[in-house]
């Protein structure tokens, strides 16, 4: 049934997935009578599981209690208002965040989960999104078992903030002094060093894939795929060189003036990411979601061998999301051993077991060709990605929660 | 088994009441000259289709004849086998006779009947059966029969076909490349398309199965594609489905009872030119197969799943806020006055407002297709979409997705595709496509 039959505030409707039986046994009943959502459990009707409710309208800010018991304390969060809201769990002195949840459209439902230990906090609504909110006092007692918070975590996150920081940096300037260099081979005419130096200089691209990618206009400037082109589009960047170095039977290599407008932009759109890529903030979130989508990236373009059609070189680029991603893991290792060390274990065993895996393919400075693997050997990369993608993926909420 | 003789139905109540064997007997009954017929085994589809005028039968049977095809705005059922075949003839008169004899089939296996003037079991112990069977004791299962035309059939390498120059009508474009295109070519296009839907999967795959037969020797099957659950609902009576990313989808999907709406958007017209008249009040079929990269999926936050969507996961609610049926508001801003519905978002790129008003009728269904050999579930949406005309109400929309839609950037890969024009209804007596062949 539509979300829109279930009455408003009748939040304890244990239906969930079994509705479906009910309707199917009860089609002639109006609809109205079914009243089933098919998420019944927490969705946005309400929750039935033991969370604190919370219901923000334009002038108050309702929470169904005012204690809990220590470790993890769940919030559901309803906006029964019309302006956007927000709610936030506060410190006792009122300004330090302990956890908040934004952006809650007017009838929408919200879950907030936060780790807090024994003391005295604040609750509060921010109809509008604007001023101190509206509050009140909130107590945990110390009967809970949660985890208890850690305040030196933040400080841990930071600091592995910085250091993902400055590998981003350094890897921007080593993919701006590459670039220069494979461009300046490539326009003159010199295809056995552009050659050399495509995938060893695209790898320092690939480190960085998620940073440089949010940049919109420069993504598809600079690594846009053939097939990735609307038509009448411009081709640039590095897969047209791919092309025009290793190219398919029949293709009519590129001028000489043509190279060197490809390699003029080329540079001009890289040292354009090296300086934007300066102003990017960073939160250990973003290196979370970044780790795992570089290993997204691996899973659907270069285990598949989609990236490279022409140079083949896929290998290299999978290498490069892969320790894009470890450095990532890392910056944040140290916050997850506090958090939850079975994982950051788990992560460490299948980060050296993948790589032990692409090691198996290496060849004098770099990787085998990607059409040089059998069916066996991609199939076994994919397996080791799958198995380190999908604990990779509880990073961020293990992190941040 | 005895052909000639009075044929008994054994369990005269059939699942739901209904059964194919028991209509048959009813037809052989009926009269002495169609007994006589089944005996010698010499009556034609056309034949036996008037001997055993389809009953007006409540139960799960959708009227195969009507100023429509059936199976456009027919409430989705649940299961879908679509194909599209190559004609392997070039004479004209072998497939004008081909569709006739598919539109008998049709309207037999519509009705819940077997094909053939002897079905599955009382054709002559010697010959091979007329009908595969797989339906027998099955309803009619809410079989619909949706017939399209690709380009192909008009044109190849730039010659007229089957005596059709200038029949090809103007929408019936080469659907432009998509960025990110990963087209198989023996999963896209063809010249003629037959969506078959039903709420038993069986059903469905004995018509496909049943029409491949009969076409054999003039049509060959190019593609076909499974659908196990339908992603979209086509009637108010009916909820919303969810996709494989979990999420409801076709919400905002025009429903049979907005007759203006589907005049507007989902009808055909006459068009500009003589030759393309024949279309008018028939549709466009465009068919996508998308599959989803599910496993990453999976491994995305709730949040960044619902913000690439636009929608709640649980209710379906736009994030801009009330309900699953609520009008999504794009202008209303969040924290850092982003919007809530966010620019990438799925419903704001796709959503009419986004698209000069355009509106589709979408009639998809989920699909897998086993693995892709690296561990994954081939799987996905196969895309089903009914229009007024391509050309405003299509390419625009999937050109701006395919651009600017995170979701199809990240997580979907367009495998297949086809452009078909579905004529309008068949009368009784008639055959699918008989305008353009007048």
């Amino acid at each position: 049934m539509p979300g829109s039959l279930l009455p408003k505030n009748a939040p304890n409707i244990p239906l969930g997935r079994k509705c479906g039986a009910l309707i199917a046994a009860a089609v002639v009943l109006p609809l109205a009578l079914s009243a089933c959502t098919d998420n019944g459990k927490g969705a946005d009707g309400g929750s039935s599981d033991g969370s604190i409710q919370v219901s923000s309208t334009d002038t108050e800010c309702k929470v169904s209690a005012s204690s809990a018991p220590g470790g993890n304390l769940s919030f559901s969060v309803k906006n029964d208002g019309k302006q956007v809201t927000e709610f936030y769990l506060l410190a006792e002195d009122g300004l330090r965040i302990i956890g908040e949840v934004e952006n809650i459209g007017p009838g929408l439902t919200r879950k907030l989960v936060v780790s807090a230990n024994e003391g005295k906090y604040v609750t509060s609504c921010k109809p509008g999104m604007q001023g101190d909110g509206i509050r009140a006092g909130f107590e945990v007692t110390g009967s809970g078992t949660g985890t208890a918070v850690d305040d030196d975590l933040k400080k841990l996150l930071d600091t592995g903030v910085r250091q993902y920081a400055s590998y981003v940096k350094d890897q921007t300037e080593q993919l701006v002094a590459g670039t220069k260099d494979f461009a300046a081979a490539y326009a003159s005419g010199d295809a056995a060093t552009a050659r050399e130096l495509y995938a060893a200089t695209r790898m320092h691209w690939e480190r960085i894939e998620p940073v440089a990618e949010s940049f919109g206009d420069l993504d598809p400037k600079l690594d846009a795929r053939e097939a990735d082109l609307e038509p009448g589009q411009k081709w640039t960047g590095w897969h047209r060189a791919e092309k025009d170095l290793f190219p398919p039977a029949g293709f009519k290599l590129l001028n000489a003036a043509e190279r060197s407008a490809l390699a003029k932009q080329l540079v001009a759109d890289t040292e354009e990411l090296g300086k934007r890529t300066r102003t990017v903030e960073l939160t250990a979130h973003s290196l979370g979601n970044g780790a795992k989508e570089l290993l997204d990236e691996v899973a659907t373009g270069k285990v598949t061998g989609e990236e490279e059609i022409w140079s083949h070189t896929d290998l290299w680029d999978f290498q490069a999301n892969v320790d894009g991603a470890r450095i990532a893991y890392e910056s944040l290792k140290p916050a997850l051993l506090r958090k939850d060390a079975a994982l950051a274990k788990t992560l460490d065993e299948k980060f050296a077991a993948l790589q032990a895996e692409l090691k198996k393919h290496a060849k004098g400075e770099g990787f085998s060709s990607y059409n040089e693997l059998s069916q066996a050997q991609v199939k076994q990369l994919a397996s080791l990605v799958d198995s380190l993608g999908e604990p990779l993926s509880r990073l961020t909420a293990a992190v941040v929660l | 088994m005895t052909p000639a003789g009075p044929v008994t139905d054994e369990s005269p109540a059939k699942k739901r009441g209904f059964s194919r064997r028991g209509l048959l007997s009813l037809a052989g009954a009926g009269g002495a000259g169609a007994a006589a017929g089944i005996a010698a085994g010499l009556l034609g589809h056309d034949t036996i289709a008037a001997a055993a005028a389809p009953a007006e039968h409540p139960d799960g049977v959708i009227p195969f004849h009507g100023e429509r095809q059936a199976g456009i705005t027919t409430p989705a059922q649940d299961r879908l086998h679509m194909a599209a075949f190559d004609i392997t003839t070039e004479d004209r008169a072998a497939l004008v006779q081909l569709l006739k004899d598919w539109t008998a089939a049709a309207e037999a296996m519509t009705a819940g009947r077997t094909t053939g003037a002897t079905g599955a079991v009382d054709g002559p112990y010697d010959a091979p059966p007329e009908d595969t069977g797989e339906a027998l004791d099955l309803a009619a299962g809410k079989l619909t029969l949706t017939f399209g035309f690709g380009a192909s059939l008009f044109e190849k390498d730039g010659k007229p076909r089957f005596g059709l120059a200038g029949k090809r009508p103007d929408a019936l474009i080469d659907l432009p490349h998509f960025p990110g295109d990963d087209l198989e070519p023996g999963r896209s296009n063809g010249d003629i398309v037959v969506q078959a839907c039903a709420d038993d999967p069986q059903v469905a795959v004995h018509a496909i199965r049943n029409l491949a037969r009969i076409g054999f020797g003039k049509a060959r099957v190019r593609w076909s594609q499974l659908g196990f659950g339908r992603t979209s609902s086509t009637s108010r009576a009916q909820q919303t489905p969810r996709n494989l990313f979990g999420f409801k989808d076709g919400t905002a999907n025009p429903k049979a009872e907005d007759k203006e709406l589907l005049a507007e958007h989902v009808w055909a017209s006459a068009g500009k030119r003589a030759g393309e008249a024949w279309m008018a009040g028939g549709s466009y079929l465009v068919a996508r197969r998308i599959r989803m990269h599910i496993e990453i999926w999976d491994r995305t936050s709730l949040g960044e799943q619902e913000g690439l969507i636009g929608r709640t996961k649980g209710s379906g609610a736009p994030l801009s806020g009330g309900e699953e049926f609520t009008a999504p508001d794009f202008a209303i801003k969040g924290k850092d006055g982003e919007p809530l519905m966010p620019m990438d978002s799925h419903v704001r790129l796709a959503h009419p407002s986004q698209n000069h008003g355009v509106r589709m009728l979408r009639r998809g269904y989920n699909y897998t297709d086993g693995s892709d050999g690296l561990g994954h579930l081939d799987a996905g949406l196969f895309f089903i979409a009914f229009v007024k005309d391509p050309r405003t109400h299509y390419v625009p929309m999937q050109m701006a997705m395919a651009k600017g839609d995170t979701l199809a950037l990240e997580y979907l890969k367009h495998t297949g595709s086809g452009l078909f024009a579905v004529p309008p209804g068949t009368k009784p007596g008639g055959f699918i496509g008989e305008g353009l062949f007048a």
